[in-house]
């Protein structure tokens, strides 16, 4: 849940990049860790395995400024996309204010991003939490590969968000190619999600 | 109420001014002034509600306290695998920093890092006395 701290005026709300193993959640944060170096006061937390998994999550504090007066800052996250880790997949949504679930566009992935949305929805769904009613963005990552099949937009668009029907991305995680814009507007909608506290 | 679901995506987490300014008062007089280096309010989601410290410590506390939270859960959840409700004592001795866990209530988490100058026993019972005090001014 998001955190409003009244008396120094400040709100501190948690994003989580949710999406099937090896999607490209890590690299979203990466990219925007990169990006954005001069902004983001402390290192990136990264809780990983010794091939490079993420076990537990990722972490990364941004303040991204003044809104309606309030200093905000938006706690970045990422999960363990692997299917064995959904205990601590499970931990890391405790309190989420956004979503972006990051999906693999290619063709051989097509089936675990939809069995990853529907771990997101049952995952909610135990905090108490509708998929349809949190603000969600989803990003159709790997737009960039050449060299193997990757899914048609409308494809992903069908198998993802027709009922959703959210925001959505075609992107490259490893090119920078729609990071930011997805960043952008998943924070758009959870500050808007909360402008009736901020009041 | 009746819906399972909230009808907002988050809860609604407001503290007034008078009651953060009682709350970090709190912390100071009981915790820092006993010699704690660095004590933190936090949620379980890992946010940070109250931070206060000796004036020394240059810890990133954000970072501190997205891990906290999840290293509370993470114990919490094998408490449950091997059959226990809870484990009651959370406690990471350094050589010259400890951080001690504590629960507030079923929202918030107490960590204070100390060094060798506290024995974990004053620790523990000025944590203690804390968190009563906390819950009052909470529950208000």
């Amino acid at each position: 849940m998001a955190f409003v701290n009244m008396k120094s005026k400040e709100v501190q709300a948690k994003i989580v990049f949710y999406g099937p193993g090896r999607g490209g959640k890590t690299t979203n944060l990466e990219y925007i860790y990169g990006k954005f170096r001069e902004r983001i006061k402390s290192e990136m937390v990264s809780i990983k395995t010794h091939g490079d998994r993420t076990l537990f999550f990722d972490f990364l504090p941004f303040d991204i400024g003044k809104i309606m007066g309030y200093d905000v800052k938006v706690q970045l996250y990422t999960v363990p996309g692997q299917v064995k880790y959904d205990a601590t997949r499970k931990l890391v949504l405790k309190g989420v204010d956004g979503v972006v679930f990051v999906a693999d566009s290619q063709v051989e992935q097509r089936k675990k991003n939809v069995q990853a949305l529907k771990n997101l929805q049952d995952n909610l769904a135990t905090y108490k939490k509708s998929i349809f009613k949190v603000p969600l963005v989803l990003q159709y990552n790997k737009r960039d590969l050449k060299d193997v099949p990757i899914l048609p937009m409308e494809v992903m668009e069908k198998d993802l968000n027709s009922q959703l029907k959210v925001p959505s991305f075609g992107a490259s995680a490893v090119t920078g190619h729609n990071v930011v814009p997805t960043l952008k507007k998943i924070i758009s909608a959870t500050m808007a999600s909360m402008q009736n506290v901020l009041k | 109420m009746g819906s399972n679901y909230d009808d907002y995506s988050f809860s609604e987490i407001v503290l007034g001014q008078e009651q953060l300014d009682s709350i970090e008062t709190i912390l100071t007089d009981e915790l820092v002034e006993s010699g704690v280096h660095s004590v933190l309010l936090i949620d379980l989601a890992g946010n940070i509600i109250a931070h206060r410290d000796n004036g020394n410590c240059d810890h990133d506390v954000y970072s501190l306290s997205a891990l906290a939270s999840a290293n509370f859960a993470a114990v919490d959840t094998m408490a449950k695998i091997v059959g226990e409700e809870e484990f009651s004592l959370l406690f990471h001795k350094g050589e010259n920093e400890s951080i001690h866990f504590s629960k507030v209530n079923d929202e918030f988490l107490l960590i204070a890092v100390f060094g060798k100058k506290v024995t974990l026993g004053l620790l523990r019972l000025k944590v203690a006395e804390a968190i009563e005090k906390i819950n009052t001014i909470i529950q208000q």
